[in-house]
């Protein structure tokens, strides 16, 4: 039984070898300093890089943390300080189904709410819809990381003449900050890879653009579109922005780990 | 020998009852807490002592299902009076819990000085003066004076249980509730806490719940014995210790049970 398993683990270990060693091996040898800093060339020509690509998954993600996180955080703190009742039931059971949605659905019910009546595809629609998947792995990670912290903390601080929502935040929040920042960045390195709810709302863009309000390429959506697409140079691309966005989603984990793990040294 | 009566600080249970539910934990319970003295409550187990400390600053009300009739007395006012607000009410009397509860974000001398802070309306000299001679009071100042940035999480457990009577005595409360104070601290500790029962007496009115006998009559002027949620007996210390009017305590108290 021992050897079944350790077999069975030595299978998913290399698993992720082999991809994460396939990636290296098709994409390191395309990352040069155009690749990062250099707009896509027309299709066919030589050279050119992702940073379009880059730009736009640094903005879609950052406007879905931006809208997602708040509302995350807060609804994990209600859940775990308040949600005792029917009402928190409900809203636990909610995001739990939502936490199993396919983030395509969540896409066409932006691209049905906010494409559709805006009239054109745009970032600010793609992010929202990465929000939508966020809210409810932050507000659940949450109120685990807000559990954790000892009932005889909150007793201290309502006894000392705290009122009920200032012993909430500033003892409760304030001493599960760390596992709170941890739960962030795992939802935010959940979201970064998000491909399928861009298709039809961000859409992709071959060209550098800004604007939240217009179509914006991501690493993930620029893996799709080169990786499918008909040049050798263009596949070439696809693997080194896939290994680009393995590497951020990997330093993502690996600060949270380190952020949870450096959590009692808060105050020091 | 009495001490000079201070209605200002006088504590009073009438006819206190703490239900959880429909279960009654603590059954129709009148007692008064003498000012400047330290009245121990002591009982197996199970009995109701701890329930019956949090009914006198309104904390059993915020347990789940926790409720109460019957009134308590702060300076002749009730304190479940439906225009007392309780956080108001926890500001004027101070609770230690049975393990020392720093707050582990907070320094030193945050943990004292929050719940002044949560009163507002002090300048930071005043903030910086209320800290010290809590600390002092708690007989923690030397230990501390000269790292008060540290992190709370660096002292002992016993300097850290009387960092939280410090926390505890820095809003100027007029009576101080212990509930196991020493129940997590070795026999050093311990007698730390007890000798700063004696002194805080001075200035305070003092309930500490105890299963410990011995502490019982080291630190306390009156004695109270619950059982089953009833109030068996209460009397001065010595004579509860030496001549005990009902059978149960005298049972308990010799160790026959409990």
């Amino acid at each position: 039984m021992t050897t079944l398993v350790g077999v069975l683990s030595f299978v998913a270990v290399l698993a992720l070898a082999v991809i994460l060693g396939y990636l290296v091996v098709k994409g390191a040898s395309s990352l040069d300093w155009n690749f990062f800093v250099k707009n896509p060339v027309p299709a066919g020509q030589a050279g050119g890089g992702v940073a379009n690509a880059i730009v736009g998954t640094v903005i879609i993600v950052g406007v879905a943390a931006l809208i997602g996180l708040p509302i995350g955080i807060g609804t994990g703190l209600y859940l775990a300080e308040y949600g005792s009742g029917r009402f928190g039931w409900i809203v636990r059971f909610v995001a739990d189904v939502l936490n199993g949605t396919p983030s395509i659905v969540v896409g066409i019910f932006a691209w049905t709410w906010l494409v559709r009546p805006m009239g054109h595809f745009s970032a600010l629609a793609g992010s929202v819809a990465l929000a939508v998947l966020m809210v409810p792995m932050i507000a659940r990670t949450t109120e685990e990381m807000v559990r954790l912290v000892p009932h005889s903390l909150r007793e201290a601080a309502l006894a000392l003449g705290y009122p009920r929502w200032r012993t909430s935040l500033r003892i409760v929040a304030r001493t599960a900050l760390a596992g709170i920042l941890t739960s962030c960045l795992v939802g935010i390195a959940r979201i970064a890879g998000e491909t399928a709810p861009l298709l039809f709302t961000a859409l992709g863009n071959l060209n550098f653009s800004s604007s939240i309000l217009q179509p914006m390429q991501t690493l993930s959506l620029q893996v799709f579109t080169y990786g499918t697409g008909p040049f050798d140079e263009w596949h070439r691309l696809a693997w080194a922005a896939a290994l680009v966005l393995m590497g951020l989603v990997l330093l993502l984990s690996l600060t949270a780990r380190w952020a949870l793990r450096s959590r009692h040294g808060a105050a020091r | 020998m009495a001490p000079p009566a201070d209605a200002r600080l006088q504590l009073e249970a009438v006819r206190l009852t703490a239900l959880y539910g429909r279960r009654a934990v603590v059954k129709d319970v009148s007692i008064l807490f003498p000012a400047h003295s330290v009245t121990a409550v002591i009982g197996p187990s199970g009995c109701g002592k701890s329930t019956f400390l949090r009914c006198l600053n309104r904390m059993h009300e915020l347990s789940e299902g926790g409720w109460v009739t019957g009134t308590v007395l702060l300076d002749g006012a009730d304190v479940y009076d439906a225009g007392v607000d309780p956080v108001q009410l926890r500001r004027r009397i101070g609770m230690v819990f049975q393990r020392p509860t720093p707050f582990p974000t907070m320094t030193i001398y945050d943990n004292v000085a929050a719940g002044l802070r949560v009163n507002g309306g002090r300048s930071r000299g005043e903030v910086d003066a209320a800290v010290e001679q809590a600390l002092r009071r708690a007989a923690l100042w030397d230990e501390v004076k000269d790292r008060l940035k540290k992190s709370a999480l660096d002292l002992s457990g016993g300097q850290q249980q009387r960092l939280c009577i410090a926390r505890a005595l820095a809003p100027e409360p007029e009576v101080l509730l212990l509930d196991e104070p020493t129940a997590s601290l070795d026999p050093a500790g311990t007698q730390r806490i007890e000798e700063l029962c004696h002194e805080l007496k001075h200035r305070y009115t003092i309930v500490i719940v105890t299963h410990n006998l011995q502490q019982a009559g080291r630190v306390s002027d009156y004695t109270a014995f619950f059982y089953l949620g009833d109030l068996v007996e209460v009397g001065r210390t010595e004579e509860l210790f030496t001549k005990p009017a009902q059978e149960q305590t005298e049972a308990y108290i010799t160790g026959r049970f409990g």
